[in-house]
């Protein structure tokens, strides 16, 4: 560990990366990502390590699919717009079980929308947004120390259960400054060996990296065999974090940004005699269902917040599943909620 | 008669590259030569053992399965994108990208242009059989003018559909590529031209001089509803006016 540093959210993302053993980087700029992309251009060629502007996010996210069939950790960065022109190949990346961490720094939409912090992307990194029966680890961090962490978690991940995993962040987060103290770097050479990977057919049979099969039944099977790592994933790699729920009465259910503003929230109405709790999903997929649930059965009212009109709230009310009252309130096209109007949210609900 | 092959020396066969997997091609149509010619060049340089060959979206979506070489198979346009990414990853690779005319001239235009010129150390083989075949025969960017396709049914009037895009000589103007060339295979001459071509495309990688591309004009028997003999003499007669063959930069 190194002493902390003031760093931005998106340098720290770009550095963890580094970190990570982050061997090739692909990116087209697009707001509000900027700096991870020039953290990159700046870093990456100096330690011999590829980074490429690419001619789209087409370009990019396909050229993080070859980076990754060659065997080595691979990242692509964007905002809202461009991670939609990812999305087939995020699919592809998916199907054919290979590893890569993919950055979602969400503004307001949808269209070209605004370059404001906003979390409508919610459905698409959690249910798919590309098309066919995948999905991916979405981490979203609520601090910047925390999008450190869980972007080297992301390369871990990716490896572990060869799938590509979402870093899901908004421009609020990437611009704010907070001090860190990364981990050393870890030695890209030190990684297990990908014995799948695409080097060279030398004494052994060829490795082909595919994500189809014209006969049904072979699909299906590969299907099958795409269900039970993400039941896996499910089963193993759930988080989550609980901020003064044991006795509360009403809980928020929030995450990134959102999250951290009703940490304060908390200590708010407190402060005003109201239990108020948090319930902060770190893993959007898996979805901490469960642990909601028995959260859920503890209290009388689970309030989600989002800068959205109600994305996760559909995965909250499948979680508490009429056990509790679950109200919303969201702002958004990149309006930021402030304490205050998620406190006066809670005191409808509160006594 | 039973046939003594006791003193029979063998003078020709399948390339030691080259696997024995039934090919998926159509009849007639020159995919089969060229998979050969690959084959053979990946033999001749010694590369087999570090050569990665992409499959694209097309016709040649199996190409994964006709070399004893590792392979991927890319999103329909994106190969040269795919390329880019393995070369960058490990530069000690060999790495093909082998594209049809739609893969690599409509819908990956945007990949295709800017892998060559970034110059990436890789080598392009791009069939142009001026249709889409895969999906049954519809207008490729290639398409012939008055070329009547499932889609111009009526033949192609670049009033309204635009003209054959002759993107080899698009690529030729960047400053970038170390070798691009058009070729064909309709006659013995036309396939050792090409061979010669392709060989000379993997040396400038082997070396690492850059990027190179091969276009292929190639047969498509089936959806220019032409038998292989007429095909092959429309390659000849007709294509080659629209598309001439040879070099049209060099640099190596
Ligand atoms: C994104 C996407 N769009 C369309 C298709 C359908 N498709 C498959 S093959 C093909 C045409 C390929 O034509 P070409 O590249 O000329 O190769 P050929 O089939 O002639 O060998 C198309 C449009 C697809 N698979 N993916």
């Amino acid at each position: 560990m190194e002493e902390r540093k003031l760093m931005r959210g998106n340098e720290v993302i770009a550095e963890a990366a580094i970190r990570a053993g982050c061997q090739c980087y692909f990116a087209y700029p697009i707001t509000p990502q900027a700096e991870l992309l020039e953290h990159m251009a700046k870093n990456m060629p100096r330690l011999g390590r590829t980074f490429v502007q690419a001619e789209s996010e087409l370009g990019a996210i396909n050229m993080v699919y070859g980076a990754a069939a060659a065997g080595v950790r691979a990242m692509t960065s964007s905002s809202s717009p461009g991670i939609s022109l990812k999305q087939e190949g995020i699919s592809y990346i998916a199907g054919a079980n290979l590893p890569a961490v993919i950055v979602n720094m969400m503004r307001g939409g949808p269209g070209l929308g605004d370059i404001a912090p906003a979390q409508g992307d919610y459905f698409q990194a959690t249910k798919g947004g590309g098309h066919g029966d995948y999905h991916m680890i979405v981490l979203a961090p609520s601090t910047v120390p925390e999008a450190g962490e869980l972007t080297m978690l992301a390369f871990d991940l990716a490896d572990k259960y060869r799938t590509p995993v979402m870093i899901l962040a908004d421009g609020m987060l990437g611009q704010m400054m907070e001090p860190v103290a990364l981990p050393d770097p870890i030695d890209p050479a030190s990684l297990p060996k990908k014995e799948w990977a695409l080097t060279g057919a030398k004494g052994r049979d060829p490795n082909i990296i595919l994500s189809f099969d014209l006969d049904p039944e072979v699909l299906k099977r590969m299907n099958l065999e795409l269900q039970r790592k993400y039941h896996d994933i499910e089963q193993n790699e759930l988080r989550y974090e609980e901020y003064q729920t044991d006795d509360a009465d009403i809980v928020i259910a929030a995450y990134g940004t959102v999250a951290r503003i009703a940490k304060t929230v908390v200590r708010m109405a407190r402060a005003d005699g109201i239990k108020l709790g948090l319930f902060r999903p770190i893993t959007l997929w898996p979805f901490p269902y469960d642990k909601l649930r028995t959260v859920a059965d503890r209290v009388d009212t689970i309030l989600t917040v989002e800068m959205s009109a109600g994305q996760m709230w559909e995965d909250v009310r499948l979680a508490v599943a009429e056990r509790a009252h679950t109200p919303f309130y969201g702002e958004m096209g990149g309006v930021v909620t402030t304490p205050n109007k998620i406190l006066s949210e809670v005191k409808k609900y509160a006594g | 008669m039973p046939v003594n092959t006791e003193n029979m020396i063998k003078v020709f066969g399948r390339p030691k590259s080259m696997t024995d997997v039934r090919s998926t091609y159509c009849p007639g149509c020159h995919h089969g030569i060229l998979t050969r010619i690959i084959a053979q060049t990946i033999d001749e340089l010694g590369i087999a053992d570090r050569t990665v060959t992409i499959a694209p979206v097309g016709c040649a979506v199996f190409a994964y399965l006709w070399y004893k070489c590792d392979a991927v198979q890319a999103s329909h346009g994106r190969a040269s994108a795919v390329a880019t990414g393995i070369k960058r990853a490990n530069p000690k690779l060999i790495v093909l990208s082998y594209q049809g005319d739609g893969d690599f001239a409509s819908i990956g235009t945007a990949e295709s242009i800017h892998a060559a010129n970034r110059g990436e150390n890789i080598t392009v083989i791009f069939v142009n059989n001026q249709v889409y075949g895969m999906t049954g025969g519809e207008m490729a960017p290639t398409t012939l003018i008055g070329q009547r396709t499932t889609t111009t049914p009526a033949g192609r009037d670049p009033g309204y559909f635009g003209y054959p895009i002759r993107f080899s000589e698009l690529i030729a103007t960047l400053d970038a590529p170390v070798y691009v060339t058009r070729q064909a295979l309709y006659d013995t001459r036309r396939i050792m031209d090409a061979e010669k071509a392709i060989k000379k495309a993997f040396t400038y990688q082997v070396e690492g001089k850059g990027y190179s591309l091969v276009e292929v004009l190639s047969t498509c028997p089936t959806n220019w509803h032409m038998s292989p003999v007429d095909a092959n003499r429309h390659v000849t007669e007709v294509v080659t006016k629209a598309f001439p063959l040879g070099d049209m930069v060099d640099r190596g």
